[in-house]
C-alpha cells in the first residue's frame, strides 16, 4: 500500500469536515466540523513528514494542535456567552451582519 | 499722426457711453453732442487722409498698438489698428456720410421721445464699424463686426413697440449669426494654420498654406460676408430690416454696414487669390444676388423695400467684383463709395417723402410729388441717374467698371458674368425708373391715412436737406472724380492689387452696351408707369406668378421656412426622438441594469455566516480547479 | 522500539495496510456521523472516535509523539470540553436537520463534491511515490520525541515561544469572554435573613381578591373584620390612585341590575339611564380620586 492513501483518506476528511460546517447550525457542532478539519490537515502533514524523510511535518501538526486548543477555548466561550444572551446555540441566529 | 486712430473710434464711443449711460439729463443735447462727435470721428478722419497724401505711397500705412488685448500661451491679440488706404477710404465714407445722417436724423428724429437713445446707438454703430475697417487683425475684427451686429439690431428694432420692428430685428440678428459662426469658424481655422490672426502675418504666409486650407477659409469668410451683406442664401433679412427708421435703412442699411462683408473678402483678398474655387463661388453669390435683388426690386410696392433690394443687387455687384480678384477689388471698393453716396441719398429721399406723406411707403399711394418738394425730387432724382449708370454720374463709372471687369475675367465664365452685369443694369434702370416714375410723376393717388387726413407733402427741413444735397453732390461728382485719370485705382492698387485682365472687347463697346442696356430699362419703365394713358393703379393688380413671387422676396423667407424651420423642427423632433428612445433609454437601461442586478446581488448578503462560508468554501474550490488547469496547461 | 521503527520505513506492511483499510473506513464512517447526527452530544463522540483512530494513524506513521498527544490533548482534553459545553447547553436538546436556508444543501453539496474532486485529483496528479521514510529523521537523536524536541527548542524556537503566549492570551480571552461582572457585593445568608425579617409584613401578602365581594383587580380585598384593605390592590394602581370603594361599587351594581330586570320586565325606563348608571361607576371612581387628592 501506498502511503498516499493516508492523503486521500485526510481529503476525504476535510472535506465531509468542511461540509459539515456548512450543513450544521449547530454552532458546537460546526466547532467540531472545523476540529476535523483541522485534524485531516494534520494526518497530511503527518504523512508529508513520512514521506519526505524529517520531522518537520510533525512540527507543524503540532503547532496546529496547540493553536487549535486556543482556538477551541476561545471560541467555546464565545459560544457559551452566546447561549447565554439568546438561549440558542444556532449559527444562523447571529444574522445581523446583512443589508 | 498714429495715436489719431483710436481718437477716431474713441469719439463716437464716448458718445455712445455718455448718450446710453448718461439718462435723461442729456435728452436736450443729445443729438447735438452725437452729431459733433461724429463729424469730430469724420475731422480727424479727413486729417489722417490728408497727412497720409503727402507720403510716398509705399511710406502709407500706419499702425497703433493699444494694448495688449489677449496673451495666453500662443493665443496672441492686440487691440492694434492698422490705416491704410483701404482703411482710410472706408473711414471716410462711414464718417462722412454718418455725419451727414446723424444731421438728417436731427431733423426726422424731432419728434420721437427716445431721440436721445436713437443717436446712442448711431455712435455706437460709428464706433463698432470704424473699429472694424480699421483692426488690424481679424479678431478685432471680428469684435467690431459683431459689434455692428448688435447695433443693427437695436436700431432697425429701435421702434420696438411695432411687433413688425421688434420681429425684423431678431430675424436679422439670428440671419446675421449664421454668417457670424463662418466668420469665427474662419478665424480658428486661421489661427489653426498660421497661429496668428493678424493681417499682415495672415495673409503674408498664403503662398506657404495648402489650397484646400485657403478654400475653406475662403468659403467661411464668403458665409460671414453673405450674412453682413445679405448675400444669398443671407439675404433675407434686408428687406425686414426697413422697418428700422429710415436714417437708419440709410446709413447702415445701404452704405456702411452691408458692404462690410465686400470689406471683407477685399481685404483678406490674398487668401481668395490662392483659392480660385472659393473665388469662384463668390463670383456665383454675387451674380446670383445681383439678379434677385433686382428681380425683388422691381415687385415692391413699399419704396424702402424696393431700395433695400437694389441694394441687395448693387452688393452683388460688389462682390461679384470682389470675386474676380485683382481685375475687380479695386472697382468693388469704388462702386461701393459711390453707392454709399447714391443709395445713403436715395434712402434720404425717401425718408423726406414719408416724413412729407404721413409715413405712407405705398408708392401706389404717392404721385406728382416733385412739385411739392423739389428739392428731394432733384437730389431724389440724382441719386436716380446716378444709380441706373447715366453717363457722366458716379454710378456710371463704377457700375461701368465693374462690367468691364466681369468681360475681363476672360472665357466662358468672362462673357457670362458680363451679360449678367449688363442685364443687372438694364434690370437697375427698370426698377429705378418705376419708383422715380412712380413717386414723383404721375397722377396724385394719395389716400387719407387711418384718421382720415389726406397727407400734405411739404418739404423737409433743412437738416434733411442739407445732407441729401451733399450726397447728391456725391452721387454727381464722385464718380467721375475717382476715374478720370484712374484716381482711385492708384490710391488702392497699393493695397489691394491690380490686373487689367484681358478684355475680349473694348471698354467703349462695353460703354456702348451699358448705355443701350440702361436706356432698355428706362424706356420699358416708361411704357409701363409713365404713360397718362395707362395710370398706375392705387391697389397692386395681381400680376403673374414671377411678380407675386417676387412681391414675396422671390419666396426666401417661404424656402427658409420648409428647408430650414421645417426641417429643423423635424430635425430636433427626431433627435428628441433619439435621446428619449435611445441615449435615455441606454442611461436608463444601464441604471435600471444595474439596480437590478445590485437588488440580486444584495440578497447574497443575508447575514448568515453559513452562506458566506459556501462563498469561501466554492472560491477555494475553483481556485484549486485554476491551479490544477494551469498546472495541466 | 526498533520495530516501530521498521515500521515506518518507506514501505508499508500488509499490516498496515489491513489496519489502514480497516480503521479509514470507521474514521470515515466516524467523520460522517459527527456531521449527520441529531444530536451535538453523539457528534461530539463520533468525532472523538475518529480521532483515536487518527492518533492510530499517526503511530502507523511514525509520529509517536503526535499520537500520544493525540490521545490526551485532543481526545482527551478538547473533546471533553466540547462535551462540558454540550452539557451546557442541553445534552438532550436535538437539533432539527431541516434546512432553513434556501439552496444551502445543494450549493453545500455541490462545493463539497467538487473541492473533494479537485482535491483527491490533485493529489492524484502530483508525483508521489517515492518516499524516504522517517527511520534516518527519528534516529538522528535517538528517537522521535527527541528529534521533535530538537527541533521545537533550535529552529521553531520562536514559533514555540508565540503559540506559549497564544495560549495565555487564549485563557484569559475565554475568562474574559464568561465573566460576569458583579454590581454589588453577594449577600451573605445572614443579610439576607436580616433583610427578609425586617420588612413590615412578616407573613406573605395578601392575595387580590381575599374575602372580597368582587374581583376586579382594583377594588381592595376586605381584611376579616370587614375594613378594605389596600395592600390587597397593586402598587401600581395603587401609586396611580385607581382604587375602586367596593361599597359603592356593589350599590351601583344593585341599582343597574334593578334597572335592568325592570327593563326586562315592563320595558319601561329610557335606555339611556342604564348607561347612566354605567356611568356612574366611572364617576365614582374619579370622585373618589378627587377626593383622595384633597385629602392629601
Amino acid at each position: 500500500m501506498s502511503p498516499v492513501n493516508y492523503l486521500y483518506l485526510a481529503a476525504l476528511l476535510f472535506t465531509i469536515g468542511a461540509t459539515g460546517v456548512l450543513l450544521r447550525r449547530n454552532a458546537i457542532v460546526v466547532f467540531m466540523c472545523i476540529e476535523l478539519m483541522l485534524n485531516a490537515c494534520n494526518l497530511a502533514l503527518v504523512a508529508f513528514s513520512r514521506m519526505h524523510g524529517n520531522l518537520d511535518g510533525q512540527i507543524i501538526a503540532f503547532f496546529t494542535m496547540v493553536v487549535a486548543a486556543a482556538e477551541v477555548v476561545v471560541g467555546l466561550a464565545i459560544i457559551v456567552s452566546l447561549f447565554r444572551s439568546r438561549h440558542s446555540a444556532s449559527v444562523d441566529d447571529a444574522s445581523l451582519m446583512k443589508l | 499722426m498714429e495715436n489719431l486712430i483710436a481718437l477716431l473710434i474713441a469719439a463716437p464711443l464716448l458718445g455712445a457711453a455718455v448718450l446710453l449711460c448718461g439718462g435723461r439729463r442729456f435728452d436736450r443735447v443729445g443729438h447735438l453732442l452725437g452729431t459733433a462727435l461724429a463729424a469730430t470721428s469724420f475731422v480727424i478722419g479727413a486729417a489722417l487722409f490728408a497727412n497720409m497724401l503727402t507720403k510716398s505711397v509705399d511710406d502709407r500705412a500706419l499702425h497703433q498698438k493699444l494694448f495688449n488685448w489677449i496673451d495666453v500661451g500662443g493665443f496672441q491679440a492686440d487691440i492694434a489698428f492698422q490705416l491704410d488706404q483701404l482703411s482710410i477710404t472706408f473711414v471716410l465714407l462711414i464718417s462722412g456720410v454718418g455725419t451727414l445722417i446723424h444731421v438728417y436724423s436731427i431733423g426726422y428724429m424731432e419728434h420721437d421721445e427716445r431721440r436721445r437713445r436713437f443717436f446712442g446707438y448711431l455712435n455706437l454703430f460709428l464706433a463698432a464699424m470704424l473699429l472694424l475697417v480699421l483692426a488690424d487683425n481679424y479678431l478685432l475684427l471680428y469684435f467690431g463686426w459683431e459689434g455692428v451686429g448688435l447695433a443693427s439690431y437695436l436700431l432697425i428694432g429701435f421702434w420696438q413697440h411695432k411687433p413688425s420692428a421688434a420681429t425684423a430685428a431678431k430675424k436679422a440678428f439670428l440671419v446675421n449669426r449664421v454668417g457670424d459662426i463662418g466668420l469665427s469658424i474662419a478665424i480658428m481655422l486661421m489661427f489653426t494654420t498660421f497661429g496668428t490672426f493678424a493681417f499682415g502675418p495672415v495673409l503674408g504666409s498664403v503662398g506657404e498654406t495648402s489650397e484646400g486650407m485657403l478654400t475653406a477659409i475662403g468659403l467661411m469668410l464668403l458665409l460671414a460676408a453673405c450674412g453682413k451683406s445679405a448675400q444669398v442664401p443671407l439675404q433675407s433679412w434686408l428687406g425686414d430690416a426697413m422697418e428700422g427708421p429710415t436714417p437708419v435703412s440709410a446709413l447702415i442699411h445701404a452704405a456702411t454696414m452691408v458692404t462690410a462683408g465686400v470689406y471683407l473678402i477685399v481685404r483678406s483678398g490674398a487668401i481668395f487669390n490662392a483659392a480660385p474655387d472659393a473665388q469662384l463661388v463668390v463670383v456665383i453669390v454675387g451674380a446670383v444676388t445681383l439678379m434677385f435683388g433686382a428681380i425683388v426690386g422691381c415687385a415692391k410696392d413699399d419704396i424702402k423695400k424696393a431700395l433695400a433690394g437694389s441694394t441687395m443687387s448693387q452688393i452683388g455687384y460688389m462682390i461679384l467684383a470682389a470675386g474676380l480678384g485683382p481685375i475687380g477689388y479695386v472697382f468693388a471698393i469704388m462702386h461701393l463709395v459711390t453707392h454709399g453716396f447714391f443709395k445713403a441719398g436715395l434712402f434720404l429721399g425717401a425718408g423726406s417723402v414719408m416724413h412729407g406723406m404721413n409715413d405712407e411707403v405705398d408708392m401706389r399711394k404717392y404721385g406728382g410729388l416733385r412739385k411739392y418738394m423739389p428739392v428731394t425730387f432733384v437730389t431724389f432724382g440724382l441719386g436716380y441717374l446716378a444709380i441706373i449708370g447715366f453717363p457722366g454720374l458716379s454710378g456710371f463709372f463704377s457700375k461701368d467698371m465693374i462690367i468691364e471687369a466681369a468681360f475681363a475675367k476672360g472665357g466662358t465664365e468672362g462673357w457670362i458674368l458680363g451679360s449678367i452685369t449688363l442685364l443687372g443694369a438694364a434690370i437697375t434702370a427698370f426698377y429705378m425708373t418705376r419708383v422715380m416714375l412712380m413717386t414723383f410723376f404721375g397722377e396724385k393717388r394719395w389716400q387719407p391715412d387711418a384718421e382720415g387726413h389726406l397727407p400734405h407733402p411739404h418739404e423737409s427741413p433743412k437738416s434733411m436737406t442739407i445732407p441729401m444735397i451733399i450726397l447728391a453732390f456725391g452721387s454727381v461728382f464722385a464718380g467721375g472724380f475717382f476715374s478720370i485719370g484712374d484716381r482711385f485705382l492708384n490710391w488702392l492698387e497699393p493695397v489691394t492689387g491690380w490686373d487689367h485682365g484681358h478684355a475680349p472687347i473694348s471698354a467703349t463697346t462695353v460703354t456702348a452696351a451699358t448705355v443701350v442696356a440702361l436706356l432698355l430699362g428706362v424706356s420699358i419703365a416708361w411704357v409701363m408707369y409713365g404713360r397718362k394713358a395707362r395710370p398706375v393703379p392705387v391697389v397692386a393688380p395681381r400680376g403673374s406668378v414671377l411678380t407675386r413671387a417676387a412681391r414675396r422676396d422671390l419666396l426666401q423667407d417661404d424656402f427658409n421656412h420648409v428647408v430650414l424651420v421645417r426641417g429643423g423642427e423635424h430635425l430636433t423632433r427626431s433627435l428628441v426622438y433619439v435621446d428619449h428612445t435611445l441615449v435615455d433609454g441606454v442611461v436608463n437601461g444601464t441604471a435600471a441594469s444595474v439596480g437590478g442586478l445590485s437588488g440580486r446581488l444584495r440578497k447574497l448578503q443575508n447575514g448568515y455566516a453559513r452562506s458566506y462560508a459556501v462563498s469561501m468554501f466554492g472560491g477555494t474550490a475553483v481556485l484549486i480547479a485554476a491551479t490544477l488547469l494551469m498546472r495541466a496547461v | 522500539m526498533n520495530g516501530l521503527n521498521v515500521l515506518a520505513a518507506s514501505t508499508t506492511s500488509t499490516g498496515e495496510a489491513v489496519q489502514f483499510w480497516v480503521l479509514g473506513t470507521v474514521a470515515v464512517i466516524g467523520a460522517l456521523c459527527t456531521i449527520l447526527m441529531k444530536r451535538a452530544v453523539h457528534s461530539a463522540l463520533c468525532l472523538a472516535g475518529t480521532m483515536i483512530i487518527l492518533a492510530v494513524f499517526y503511530l502507523a506513521n511514525g509520529a509517536y509523539f503526535l499520537g500520544i498527544v493525540q490521545v490526551v490533548v485532543y481526545t482527551g482534553a478538547i473533546m471533553m470540553l466540547f462535551l462540558f459545553v454540550v452539557m451546557l447547553v442541553g445534552v438532550t436538546a436535538a437539533d432539527s436537520l431541516t434546512e432553513t436556508l434556501k439552496g444551502q444543501r445543494w450549493l453545500a453539496a455541490l462545493c463539497g463534491l467538487g473541492f473533494g474532486v479537485l482535491l483527491i485529483a490533485g493529489i492524484g496528479n502530483a508525483s508521489l511515490n517515492n518516499f524516504s521514510g522517517l527511520g534516518a529523521a527519528n534516529g538522528a537523536y535517538g528517537g522521535n520525541v527527541e528529534g521533535l524536541a530538537a527541533l521545537i527548542f533550535t529552529k521553531y524556537v520562536f514559533a514555540f515561544e508565540i503559540t506559549g503566549a497564544l495560549l495565555i492570551s487564549a485563557t484569559v480571552g475565554a475568562m474574559v469572554l464568561t465573566h460576569r461582572e458583579r454590581t454589588e457585593p453577594a449577600k451573605t445568608q445572614r443579610e439576607l435573613a436580616d433583610q427578609r425579617v425586617r420588612g413590615k409584613h412578616l407573613p406573605p401578602l395578601p392575595a387580590p381578591g381575599v374575602y372580597a365581594r368582587h374581583n376586579a383587580v382594583d377594588i381592595a380585598g376586605l381584611l376579616p373584620d370587614g375594613t378594605p384593605s389596600e395592600l390587597t390592590v397593586s402598587k401600581t394602581l395603587r401609586d396611580r390612585g385607581q382604587i375602586r370603594d367596593v361599597s359603592q361599587q356593589a350599590l351601583d351594581d344593585i341599582k343597574a341590575l334593578e334597572q335592568r330586570s325592570e327593563e326586562r320586565l315592563g320595558r319601561k325606563g329610557p335606555i339611556g339611564e342604564v348607561d347612566k348608571a354605567g356611568q356612574g361607576g366611572g364617576d365614582g371612581v374619579a370622585h373618589d380620586r378627587n377626593e383622595e387628592e384633597a385629602t392629601r
